[in-house]
């Protein structure tokens, strides 16, 4: 057997563990893990310029590609940065491993230099946490890691290692387990039977139900059942911001996003519903607007690899706890066994309202906005133009405010991992690193950060990092000079009294500020140059684009929950309400 | 109601805090909480009262499996279980309150485990309900410390909460 230091084991495990690119940032606990880092190949290492892009990265690259997302940080301040990209990996369900350096064990709680105790301060944002204590520990715990981060409801795992257990002179036989089995950790896969067949019998005798679809059928890889399901009941499909490309975004039976900046016919209908089918989602406030008038009306079929997620918010008529892949291709085979189809009188009926909804305040029919008048461009336009250059096939990440409601709602996705944002926790600063992340995992394709103003500023560091790793994203900046969404609901709930969303002429040139990290900046402030200057941005296959596009700086995400109500009580616009 | 959770968790760093953070984080209440490690060695038991209702059990419940350190969770309050709650109670002691004070403590089934020139300490266990009870019946007597473990619990025949 080989023998390795635990920096090397660390390392080893990690490749063994199928990473191939590792997001961090050195200092001096994880120096010996970095030295061994340097005498190999096999793990490529990206060094980015703050810790919270290396873990926004590895979290845009877990999303793209399904596989956990690795990052490595020292002791301290190193591992607080990663915080809130840890946080923001737990929210969304995205499965990650972070590596932190700490001091050694017998500084530990000696308030040494550059000490954190890791595993509390992340104890609450993490899946699962260890601190290796002995360098024979070192792959066997990697390995777990990797199995808990990525198995049952993914999430993101700390592992803290001490800088003695890494020492390069102390060497010691290398082993990765071939199985892992932890006694308490055995999540379930499929789901029970007797579950699925009630369930099977309410959607047979639905008359009004909507599939209410969310980030669980992108992570459990569950779109094409989910399709398959769609199409056999032909039931109409609505996807929360997480599961945004878990159903194809142009389809017919797609109704749009629901929630609180969800569609009209998406909202009315979950309201309307007499069956909902919630696949992959956990019924969160953003969703649901005041919970005890969610859909009142509605039997409630919930379907969640997590059983701590049903009946959390909103009690479930109908639990299955099981992966959506499995529970869903179950539910298929059963439907398709018993050789029955929802009444289908029934259901054109219900069409025809969803129809006839569309058509009143339909997003994409009857647009929520008004026209660009003149030279002005709408926020929305801009969407709609980088969804029409793209043909709807780029990546797009996001990061948080108006810009992602927008990108979520005029960007039709129509595959799974199309979309990235931060849905859960509301992280700012997510959509550049993130976006990083998923051109890592398809290199030559389109990825564009879809971002504003504010939050691009938030990491805007990792320009460079761009620079360095060859990382050609696209910054679609719509630069409404003002922290818009703050800006909306001042505008809504605290009479315009506009507190701290100005920045007073301070903001940078972005276009000469993208120019000084070596990239190309274009500025786009006339609706007529939209189109062209957009081409120009994919034109570039190469470089790093960074657009500024001068958006319209009065207007507002709509529609908008009304809130204490229901999900059918909506703002359409700055004066008109459901 | 008053509900008392019986977990068996890995004998791990940490485990304890993962619980007790769980607890605070989610906002649900911990009335006591007893943890040592059991015959196995490997594995500590953790006694936990709180006052929930049928909904926020389950949630408890449910987010107690969700941690990867715990083993087992039941609730002991679904069926039959002995309860005991250990107390250590210090009091001033002397003169005629000497003998009233012992007499007291014999009604109860306690001991006199400490003997000062004017203070015992007494040992008493059982049910919670009684160990308050008996606080009261000391009346008048000055009590200097009292120091309870929190509720151990137990499920009565033969079932075992195992790993």
């Amino acid at each position: 057997m080989e023998l390795l230091s635990g920096g090397e084991a660390t390392i080893r495990a990690l490749r063994d563990s199928g990473v191939r690119y590792l997001w961090g940032y050195p200092g001096g606990a994880a120096l010996h893990i970095y030295d061994a880092l340097f005498r190999q190949d096999d793990v490529k290492h990206i060094l980015m310029r703050h810790e919270q892009g290396a873990t926004h990265a590895a979290d845009g690259y877990a999303r793209a590609t399904g596989e956990v997302g690795a990052v490595l940080v020292t002791s301290g301040p190193g591992a607080t940065n990663a915080i809130t990209g840890i946080a923001t990996a737990y929210m969304d369900s995205i499965p990650l491993v972070v590596i932190s350096g700490q001091v050694p064990q017998e500084k530990i709680g000696g308030d040494a230099f550059q000490e954190t105790d890791m595993i509390g301060v992340s104890r609450p944002i993490v899946k699962h946490s260890f601190m290796i204590r002995r360098a024979e520990d070192v792959a066997e715990t990697i390995a777990k890691a990797f199995y808990i981060a990525r198995s049952g409801r993914p999430g993101p795992v700390v592992v803290d290692i001490p800088k003695d257990v890494t020492d390069p002179n102390y060497k010691v036989p290398y082993r990765y387990p071939d199985k892992i089995r932890i006694r308490s950790y055995q999540p379930s896969t499929k789901g029970h039977s007797g579950q699925i067949r009630r369930a099977v019998k309410v959607l047979l005798e639905a008359r009004r139900p909507v599939i209410y679809a969310g980030g669980g059928i992108i992570l459990g890889n569950a779109a094409d059942q989910l399709t398959r399901l769609a199409r056999q009941l032909n039931f109409p499909v609505t996807n929360t911001l997480m599961g945004l490309g878990g159903y194809p975004g142009s389809d017919r039976q797609f109704v749009g996003m629901l929630g609180m900046h969800g569609t009209f016919e998406a909202n009315t209908a979950m309201h309307h519903a007499d069956v909902i089918l919630a696949v992959g989602v956990r019924f969160d406030d953003r969703v649901t607007n005041t919970p005890d008038r969610f859909c009142p009306g509605a039997q409630i079929i919930h379907i969640d690899v997590d059983p701590s997620s049903i009946s959390k918010n909103v009690p479930a008529d109908i639990p299955i706890v099981g992966a959506c892949d499995a529970v869903l291709d179950e539910m298929i085979e059963q439907i398709e066994t018993a050789g029955e189809r929802p009444d289908p009188a029934a259901l054109a009926e219900w069409w025809q309202q969803i129809d006839e909804w569309r058509r009143r305040h339909g997003l994409y029919t009857a647009p929520r906005h008004e026209p660009s008048v003149g030279t002005l461009i709408k926020p929305q336009d801009a969407v709609r133009a980088l969804y029409k250059v793209t043909a709807g096939k780029a990546y797009i990440t996001s990061d948080v405010g108006q810009h992602q409601m927008f990108a979520a709602q005029y960007y039709l996705f129509d595959k799974p991992r199309q979309w990235f944002n931060s849905g859960g926790l509301g992280t700012m600063g997510y959509g550049l690193p993130a976006a990083m992340g998923v051109q890592m995992a398809f290199p030559g394709a389109d990825v564009a950060c879809v971002t504003g103003e504010g939050s691009i500023q938030m990491c805007i560091q990792e320009l460079s990092a761009c620079t360095q790793h060859q990382l050609p994203v696209k910054i679609i900046n719509l630069n409404n000079q003002a922290l818009g969404m703050v800006k909306q609901w001042q505008d809504m709930q605290y009479g315009s009294r506009y507190s701290q969303i100005l920045y007073e002429d301070s903001l940078p040139d972005f276009v000469k500020l993208a120019e000084a990290y070596g990239h190309v900046g274009l500025r786009v402030e006339h609706i007529d140059e939209l189109e062209d200057k957009l081409r120009e941005c994919f034109s570039y296959k190469d470089r790093v684009v960074f657009v500024d596009i001068q958006v319209d700086p009065h207007e507002h995400v709509y529609p908008m929950h009304v809130s204490p109500g229901s999900m059918r009580d909506l703002w359409l616009s700055k004066t008109e309400r459901t | 109601m008053r509900r008392i959770l019986s977990v068996l968790l890995e004998n791990e760093p940490g485990a304890l805090s993962r619980v007790v953070g769980l607890f605070s984080q989610r906002g649900y209440n911990i009335d006591s909480l007893t943890v040592a490690p059991t015959e196995d060695a490997t594995l500590s038991r953790m006694t936990l009262t709180t006052q929930s209702d049928d909904l926020t059990i389950e949630k408890i419940t449910k987010q107690l499996h969700k941690l990867i350190d715990v083993v087992k969770v039941t609730d002991l309050t679904d069926g039959l279980h002995i309860e005991r709650e250990l107390m250590l109670v210090k009091v001033k002691a002397s003169g005629d309150a000497r003998a009233e004070v012992k007499r007291v403590v014999d009604i109860f089934r306690g001991q006199i485990i400490d003997v000062g020139s004017a203070s015992y300490v007494i040992q008493l266990a059982g049910v919670s309900a009684k160990l308050d009870a008996f606080i009261e019946a000391l009346g008048e007597t000055a009590v200097l410390e009292v120091v309870r473990s929190g509720v151990s619990g137990i499920m009565r025949g033969e079932r075992a909460l195992r790993a």
